[in-house]
């Protein structure tokens, strides 16, 4: 998925290297990876489709959470790994996306497509004006100024009466996905709709990567000053990947409110945004199916695998991300990767370079 | 005067939480200001200090016991400080030194609460200091006075050991331009490793200094650590004077600010940090020649 849609251009996963010998051995073996990720694309896409059928709910309700929340992850890819701004705060606007997504379908209409647009824009909005700020920022500041955004919005919900404050929104009515259709309620075909929205929100991500915009946040990431000095408007394309990355994010939320039909601040702490973030690290930072593989092994451990060792979770957990950190340089994306990657750059006789490393 | 009888208390909450978050926030600062680490083990290490407390101390702990307490603390501190070192030289990248130290946040956490249970611990002041004395006409708590003056101390100790020693200079020297440092053939690792160690140790005698205070529980690590990076972002990376400020600032923020305005309470802290960035971006006292804000 990763692969390019041919030609001379560079795969999404790497910055534009110049490939001496790039020739027709090289840009076959892209060719051959383009089709072989397609392919692979198409089967996941058909295995994911297919869970109602074979899982019961509360497997499939699992599914639909690690799918929302590797949507989630996604957002952080775009700005961790594509930018190379390692943000905590994309938390807020998954939030700002489940409590609007929640509070249409309670105050307004409960058709989908109208609770997912609603959130998309309101996180997108809140994005761009808090994003406006937080871009000034990098490094370690943004770190921090993003934690600040997240932990603000935590605060907000947890003391907001609107909203529920600390009970959190309940009460959130299934729904439908045209005027005066049937409550869906089944939580297969609730899954299907988070799925959809995973789609649509992961494909966002991937064509944004591959567009010039794109290339220009892979320029960020890698030398800021020297995009600037080519006259390009680095603050811009921050912006730019901010608001999509909030947007983005905003739809895995309305997706969670969906398929939990409750919303609590719970859901919006500090420690979804640091494991949504080294979920990024753990799947290979900016190859966003890296990511979505990494937050999916990260929510397997921590709520299914959890259960067989009484509640240690956590010590699961940690001892992934250190046997991670040690045998997956690159991460998960760069074990399928590693092999495909080293052929293809002895054809082009440059060494391989690292990922993931902003 | 009135207002200041009022706030007298909050304000010495203030000044002992500002002590105890200084204690702990400088060795984060310093180890990210000379080894670009964000250890995000900082607060289990700390909360691993506050269980010695449990483990050592018994109700009639009297002030012998607690200084036992308090070596065997520190030294842990040291191993510990001294093992993260090791691991994270191991690896580059600072998002995957962040998820190693993380991952040994969350297994610490998981293993001390196996062998402390999951409930909150309290740890005695030490016999002789858990009595209350008259300030300005409140009573207060003798043994806050008393963490107030140790931190003092040890900030004193510390400042003078950076600024006026010649292994201060080094690790100064370490903070503003490791390849220069290195270049004159110093051991920079060596360096980092005692920076480390001493960190962690500072961070693990917090720990248990504050026990009495805020007892030992799971979760306490998480909370600490907020704190700790939220003081080191005000404060400026990599300066004990931007830890002191930064954490006497929290500090206040957190109990004085919280007593004058108890419906903003959750959002002063941050809103805080927030408002210091955007005015501030490399914190009130950055260090000459580093680029904070570009790691």
């Amino acid at each position: 998925m990763t692969s390019t849609s041919g030609g001379p251009s560079p795969t999404s996963a790497s910055i534009e290297r110049p490939t001496p010998a790039g020739g027709v051995g090289a840009s076959s073996s892209r060719r051959s990876r383009a089709r072989l990720g397609r392919l692979v694309g198409l089967a996941v896409f058909l295995v994911l489709a297919a869970l109602p059928i074979f899982l019961a709910p509360y497997p499939i309700s699992l599914a639909g959470r690690i799918l929302a929340f590797a949507l989630l992850v996604v957002s952080v890819d775009v700005l961790a790994g594509l930018t190379g701004l390692p943000s905590l705060g994309q938390i807020a606007y998954f939030g700002v996306g489940a409590y609007t997504g929640g509070l249409v379908a309670i105050h307004a209409s409960d058709n989908a497509f109208v609770q997912l647009g609603a959130g998309v824009l309101v996180a997108a909005l809140v994005a761009a004006v808090t994003g406006a700020v937080a871009v000034r920022a990098s490094g370690i500041v943004f770190l921090m100024v993003t934690l600040a955004i997240g932990e603000l919005t935590h605060k907000l919900a947890d003391g907001l009466d609107a909203v529920g404050a600390s009970n959190g929104l309940a009460g959130i009515p299934p729904i439908t996905l045209y005027p005066g259709g049937e409550p869906l309620v089944l939580a297969g075909v609730t899954y299907w709709w988070v799925l959809l929205v995973f789609l649509i929100g992961f494909g966002v991500a991937a064509t944004v990567s591959r567009s010039p915009l794109g290339r220009s946040m892979r320029g960020v990431r890698e030398a800021e000053p020297r995009l600037a000095a080519i006259g390009q408007l680095s603050y811009a394309t921050k912006l730019a990947a901010y608001v999509i990355a909030g947007a983005i994010a905003g739809a895995a939320g309305t997706a969670w409110t969906v398929q939990t039909r409750f919303i609590s601040p719970g859901d919006l702490a500090f420690s979804v945004s640091a494991i949504a973030l080294l979920s990024v690290v753990l799947g290979g930072a900016g190859t966003l199916w890296g990511p979505v593989i990494g937050a999916a092994v990260v929510v397997l451990i921590r709520d299914w695998v959890s259960g067989y060792v009484s509640g240690h979770g956590e010590l699961l957990l940690g001892l992934l991300f250190i046997v991670a950190v040690y045998a997956l340089p690159n991460g998960l994306a760069g074990v399928a990767s590693g092999r495909l990657r080293r052929r293809r750059a002895a054809m082009a006789g440059a060494p391989v370079a690292g990922e993931g490393q902003p | 005067m009135g207002w200041l009888d009022a706030n007298l208390v909050s304000i010495l909450n203030g000044l002992a939480l500002g002590g105890l978050l200084f204690l702990i926030a400088v060795g984060l600062s310093l180890v990210f200001g000379t080894m670009d680490v964000l250890n995000l083990a900082h607060g289990a290490v700390s909360l691993a200090g506050a269980y010695v407390g449990v483990a050592v101390l018994s109700p009639s702990a009297g002030f012998g016991d607690f200084v036992v307490a308090l070596l065997i603390a520190a030294a842990l501190g040291l191993v510990l400080g001294a093992g993260l070192a090791a691991m994270t030289h191991m690896v580059s990248g600072h998002l995957r030194q962040a998820l190693l130290t993380l991952g040994i946040a969350l297994v610490a956490g998981d293993v001390l609460r196996e062998i402390f249970g999951a409930d909150v611990e309290s740890v005695p002041a030490p016999l002789g200091l858990d009595g209350s004395i008259d300030v300005l006409g409140n009573a207060y708590p003798v043994y806050r006075l008393v963490v107030i003056g140790v931190a003092a101390v040890i900030a004193l100790v510390l400042y003078l050991l950076l600024d006026r020693t010649q292994l201060g200079a080094l690790v100064r020297a370490t903070v503003a331009d490791r390849g220069m440092v290195e270049a004159l053939g110093v051991r920079s690792d060596l360096v980092l490793a005692g920076v480390f160690a001493l960190g962690a140790a500072l961070a693990a005698v917090g720990g248990l200094l504050a026990a009495p205070v805020l007892g030992a529980a799971p979760g306490l690590d998480d909370t600490i650590l907020l704190l700790a990076l939220v003081v080191v972002v005000v404060g400026g990376l990599g300066s004990v004077r931007g830890a002191l400020m930064g954490a006497l600032l929290v500090g206040q923020v957190q109990t004085v600010g919280v007593s004058l305005l108890p419906d903003q309470a959750s959002f002063l802290l941050f809103g805080a940090m927030a408002l210091v960035l955007l005015v501030k971006p490399r914190g009130l006292f950055p260090v000459q020649g580093v680029s904070g804000a570009n790691p």
